[in-house]
């Protein structure tokens, strides 16, 4: 045993070891959590780990770079993950040649408006434009996002952390409002949440529906090609 | 499961490498998720190319078990929230509400276009 607590503590807090134990723990736990409630929207698992790892971080006067060292190892695999949406839209090739029309027509006009809007609402507010810049990519998936941010000289950390926020929103509203107001199209529901809420809601969607999960999967990876070639375009055009 | 999991690495790669070199303005591993759907529809049309990971659905579940805890990777980007405390101080309330309203339009807007337009397609089939 150690002869001081506070030592043992001091270099377990500057390990990586500790941060990225503690991420997929607490992961671990929300995730077990949210299945207990049989996947209840506001029990999503992200959402939760992240209020509980930063209290945790705030308690202990631990800085973000510190915990970074640790959770590193996770963000990482945003960028082969992006990769791998290939082997989803392969497989489902003979659905999505089969609905590329609407997929086509709901990409174009999904992508534009989720860009647009989200530019227009943070222009109309007031937001500084530095802000404004950071926000537009919020739909697509984290690593997109983030190097959409950086080619616009914006600041990827707070792009990150909009994309996060818009997915959870994306995943937490996207039930209640579709049976609100009807929609019964799995392939509809799961591509309109993809497009507004890239991987926590394609994450959401497999929970909910196998049909809606792979068209979520297949509208992330398009529109990140998409909005990567539009948000510069919107911006040049939008943003004062 | 190296082998594959190296794939997607590789792909990945070959993406930013392309992407920087030609300065062009989208991100690496969207290129490298093009990549690996050209190579996996490659390997159904050309039999030499299905060997190591490209076999046996070895990339395949590469990928699946990449993709089965897809949110866990969201999750420290997302803890950079504590760095931004000033700003969501500031203006926390109203970037929530605009993304919270961009969310709501996007998905509306979304599955009514994919609807309408399906409807249209059927509609276009089955008239004579």
């Amino acid at each position: 045993m150690s002869a001081n607590p506070f030592s043992l503590w001091v270099y377990l807090s500057q390990s990586p070891l500790l941060w990225l134990t503690v991420t997929l723990l607490v992961y671990a736990t929300t995730d077990a959590l949210s299945l207990v409630t049989h996947r209840h929207p506001l029990a999503n698992p992200v959402l939760h780990s992240i209020w509980i790892i930063g209290a945790f971080l705030m308690l202990t006067g631990t800085s973000y770079t510190t915990y970074f060292g640790g959770a590193q190892f996770v963000h990482f695999l945003l960028g082969p993950a992006t990769v791998a949406l290939a082997v989803p839209l392969y497989e489902n090739r003979k659905v999505v040649a089969a609905a590329i029309l609407p997929m086509l027509a709901a990409l174009v006009v999904g992508s534009v408006t989720a860009v647009v809007s989200v530019v227009l609402l943070a222009e109309a507010v007031g937001l500084p434009r530095a802000v404004v810049l950071s926000l537009a990519p919020k739909s697509v998936t984290a690593g997109v996002a983030m190097g959409i941010s950086e080619s616009l000289h914006a600041d990827p950390s707070l792009t990150a952390v909009a994309v996060v926020l818009t997915g959870i929103m994306g995943a937490i509203i996207v039930t209640p409002l579709m049976n609100r107001i009807g929609i019964t199209d799995f392939r509809a529901r799961g591509f309109a949440v993809g497009i507004a809420a890239h991987g926590i809601g394609t994450a959401r969607a497999f929970q909910v529906d196998a049909v809606a999960g792979v068209f979520a999967g297949i509208a992330m990876s398009l529109n990140a090609l998409v909005t990567s070639l539009l948000v510069p375009l919107a911006v040049t055009l939008l943003v004062r | 499961m190296i082998a594959s999991l190296s794939l997607i690495l590789l792909c990945q790669l070959a993406g930013e490498v392309i992407v920087r070199g030609l300065g062009l303005p989208m991100p690496g591993p969207v290129v490298g998720l093009l990549f690996l759907l050209l190579l996996l529809l490659a390997r159904d049309r050309f039999v030499a190319l299905a060997r190591g990971p490209l076999q046996q659905d070895g990339v395949e579940n590469a990928s699946r078990g990449l993709l089965a805890h897809l949110s866990l990777l969201f999750v420290p980007a997302g803890v950079g929230v504590v760095q931004k405390l000033d700003l969501v101080a500031e203006h926390g309330i109203a970037v929530a509400v605009v993304l919270a309203i961009s969310v709501v339009v996007t998905l509306l807007v979304t599955v009514a276009t994919f609807l309408v337009a399906s409807r249209l397609m059927s509609r276009g089939r089955s008239a004579p």
